[in-house]
């Protein structure tokens, strides 16, 4: 095993001159779960819809990571399938170095922009067609995006992709059920880092894997970060994970972002009771015996969410108007915190 | 006293085309009365298998092909497939990590339990419905008495696994087995369940084999710890001594690897190099050869059991208590952050 050693310093705050490579704003998607026309006809039942995506703002800084952290359900793989352009969002933009990732524009500026971003997903054996060798997986990017015509030249970068990621060049004529679960998700990362992107969504990409196998991908991901001047959104329910990756983090809550700050901020000073909750619930391997915020209920049906704030069923410091009024956005400190409890910042509301 | 459970020397075999398979390879473990033990270890590592193996549902043609398994001091593993059924659910209770395949989805709540009760005690239908809804309060469900006549999938997935954790203590067996408990559960709900878990168990006084690949989880419940790399035991030990001065290679390394809240979050993650073997694959002598910077001529060719190391037992020839025979020149480890003792360190004495 490889003994911890420490890796040059991350930016640490975010830079006030730094320039945000992705931009969200008002990021909104609501799912039609209604029956179809004719069955509600016949069968009655009106119209069902569910809001995934509920007004999300937040910005990346070039070269940093910003985590998405939330339980099951809260709207992280709908708002990162939006970030891709997989999804179209319902309302807002999402726009990539200035160019909107779903505004109107030519083919050309499209392909160009695509390029810039990939994503790498929770399961590394559903990623990757099972049927084509790595060399054809890695390369179909490249092909896809015109960038080496040459097939020489392209089998060469893959060599140059798949030693990047820690393999063999060789290992482009095995198949993929011929990897162990880190092996595939480094070969999943060796493809998105075919086109050179600026821009990495990762959809819990260590949540399938080991912890002894995590290590690696996390590492792996940091050290291409340092490299390459990577962005990444990156996605996990697991908050000692998010510690180690992110500059930046969002928590989600049915939808919403319930704090938003710098992550060392967020981890030693968490403000929104949702997120020390969340703190609270990590298991503590720590064994220091700390002590915890009770933590009571579960993630209610996100088709008719608590009105208000939609935490106040469980939050042990609710007040009267919660469950009536919906908290804004307020600035503490470089954190934003939606909840009434630090109202008295007032002044400062975004 | 005699163990809740005692597993001797267990071996179990999956016979495939490709040869059989040693998925078990003699490993042996006791379980208290009362105590919590978990068991960890990576997917594939053998943990489901020793579950299934112990309460006789192994999957054919997996079986046990040696070894003994003793439930309060009688054996079971030999027992017919008849007097197995009666162990389960009255000596022997069962939690899966899927809470759905526990229950039947046509069935409602209250009928699933009064029927499970029935199949225990000798109770009228009346009294069996009151312990019924008795236990569902017991687990946490609010309204209890109107639930009763619910269906699973009106329940949340949290609310399932308490309905699951009562049917399982219903008969208030003496050993429960619980495969992964918490792992299709949100993060908000698992530490919830697991509190629940451990002191309806301790109430009870049923002894706990948790089986995970969370350590975390172990390192908040279990009194005891049991480490599996590739279907056998690296390390067994109180679960402090395990967590804070892990003795096995492969135990230290995974400690390390484990991202935590405390710490530096710039320093970078300790890894393990590689992965664990596939079955058929597994190198001769110590299965984690491969992979351990200690390893030297000896672990290629002779495989290590289990040594007395500070509070725990470890497969691994550091320990072995003749000097001689040990590796040449133990690396020194650069302690990992946290403060975990490096494997080849002098433990500290464990309360
Ligand atoms: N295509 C869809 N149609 C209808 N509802 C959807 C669809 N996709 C997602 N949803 C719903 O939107 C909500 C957010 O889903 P999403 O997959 O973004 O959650 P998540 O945070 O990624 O959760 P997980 O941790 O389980 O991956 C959920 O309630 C989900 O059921
Ligand atoms: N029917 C089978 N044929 C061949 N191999 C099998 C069969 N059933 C199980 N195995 C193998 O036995 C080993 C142990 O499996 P087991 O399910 O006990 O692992 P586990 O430790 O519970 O892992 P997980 O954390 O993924 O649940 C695995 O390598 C698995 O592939
Ligand atoms: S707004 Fe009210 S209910 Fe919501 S988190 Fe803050 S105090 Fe709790
Ligand atoms: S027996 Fe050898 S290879 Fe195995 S863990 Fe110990 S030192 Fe490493
Ligand atoms: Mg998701
Ligand atoms: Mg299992």
């Amino acid at each position: 095993m490889t003994a911890a050693h420490t890796s040059p310093a991350r930016p640490a705050a975010p830079d006030q001159d730094a320039v945000p490579l992705v931009e969200v704003g008002g990021l909104r998607r609501v799912f039609d779960l209604s029956k179809p026309w004719l069955n509600r006809m016949i069968e009655g039942g009106g119209r069902v819809t569910l809001t995934a995506v509920d007004g999300v703002d937040f910005s990346i800084n070039r070269g940093e990571t910003y985590a998405l952290v939330g339980e099951s359900g809260s709207g992280k793989s709908t708002i990162a399938k939006m970030a891709v352009g997989l999804l179209p969002p319902s309302a807002g933009r999402v726009s990539i170095d200035g160019t909107d990732v779903w505004g109107e524009k030519g083919a050309d500026a499209m392909r160009r922009m695509r390029r810039k971003i990939q994503m790498i997903f929770q399961d590394p054996f559903a990623s990757l067609n099972p049927r084509w060798r790595v060399q054809a997986i890695i390369e179909e990017p490249i092909k896809a995006f015109g960038l080496i015509a040459d097939p020489k030249d392209r089998a060469a970068r893959v060599g140059e992709l798949l030693s990047l990621v820690g393999l063999d060049a060789r290992d482009g004529q095995k198949f993929p059920h011929e990897f162990s679960g880190g092996q595939r998700q480094r070969i999943a990362i060796a493809r998105a880092l075919a086109s050179d992107p600026q821009f990495i969504v990762c959809d819990e990409p260590t949540s399938a894997l080991d912890v002894s196998v995590q290590a690696q991908v996390l590492n792996l991901l940091r050290d291409l970060q340092e490299r390459l001047g990577l962005t990444y959104l990156f996605i996990s329910h697991n908050l000692a994970v998010v510690r180690h990756v992110a500059t930046r983090v969002g928590v989600l809550y049915l939808g919403r972002l319930v704090e938003e700050a710098p992550a060392r901020e967020l981890f030693a000073a968490p403000k929104h009771p949702y997120t020390k909750m969340l703190l609270d619930a990590v298991p503590d391997i720590e064994m220091e015996g700390k002590e915890r915020l009770a933590i009571a209920g579960e993630i209610p049906n996100p088709v008719n969410p608590p009105p208000g704030c939609h935490f106040h069923p469980r939050c042990p410091f609710v007040m009267e108007h919660c469950s009536t009024d919906t908290p804004p956005a307020h600035l503490v400190g470089d954190a934003a915190v939606r909840c009434h409890l630090f109202a008295e910042d007032r002044a400062k509301t975004r | 006293m005699t163990a809740t459970l005692s597993v001797r020397n267990l071996r179990v075999e999956i016979p495939t085309r490709a040869g059989v398979l040693r998925a078990i390879d003699d490993l042996s473990f006791d379980i208290a009365p009362g105590e919590v033990l978990g068991v960890v270890g990576e997917s594939g590592a053998g943990k489901s298998i020793t579950g299934s193996a112990i309460i006789g549902l192994l999957e054919p043609p997996g079986r046990v092909a040696a070894g003994e398994i003793r439930l309060g001091g009688e054996r079971i593993d030999d027992l017919g497939p008849d007097q197995m059924r009666r162990i389960r659910g009255r000596r022997i209770g069962m939690i899966f990590q899927d809470p759905l395949t526990s229950l039947n989805p046509l069935y409602r709540i209250g009928d699933q339990l009064t029927e499970t009760i029935l199949t225990h005690e000798r109770l009228s239908q009346r009294a069996a419905r009151d312990k019924a809804q008795k236990l569902l309060e017991e687990v946490g469900i609010p309204a209890a008495g109107a639930r009763l006549s619910a269906y699973p999938h009106q329940f949340s997935g949290g609310m399932r696994q308490r309905v699951v954790i009562a049917l399982a203590l219903c008969a208030d067996p003496e050993l429960v087995i619980a495969d992964e408990p918490t792992t299709a559960l949100d993060v908000s709900v698992q530490a919830q369940i697991i509190a629940l878990l451990k002191r309806l168990c301790s109430e009870r006084g049923a002894s706990v084999m948790l089986i995970t690949h969370d350590m975390g989880v172990i390192a908040e419940t279990a009194d005891r710890v049991c480490v599996l790399y590739a279907g056998r035991l690296a390390e067994i030990g109180p679960v402090r001594a395990v967590v804070k001065h892990p003795q096995h290679p492969y135990t230290h390394g995974l400690m390390s690897a484990i991202p935590s809240l405390a710490g530096d979050p710039d320093e970078e993650l300790a890894q393990i190099p590689g992965a664990m073997p596939r079955l058929g694959a597994i190198p001769d002598g110590c299965a984690f050869n491969p992979r351990c910077d200690h390893a030297f001529a000896r672990c290629r060719a002779e495989r290590p059991h289990p040594y007395s190391a500070g509070a725990s037992d470890a497969a691994c020839f550091l320990h072995d208590p003749d000097p001689a025979r040990r590796p040449p020149e133990p690396v020194a480890r650069a302690a990992a952050a946290r403060g975990i003792a490096a494997a080849d360190e002098t433990p500290e004495a464990t309360s």
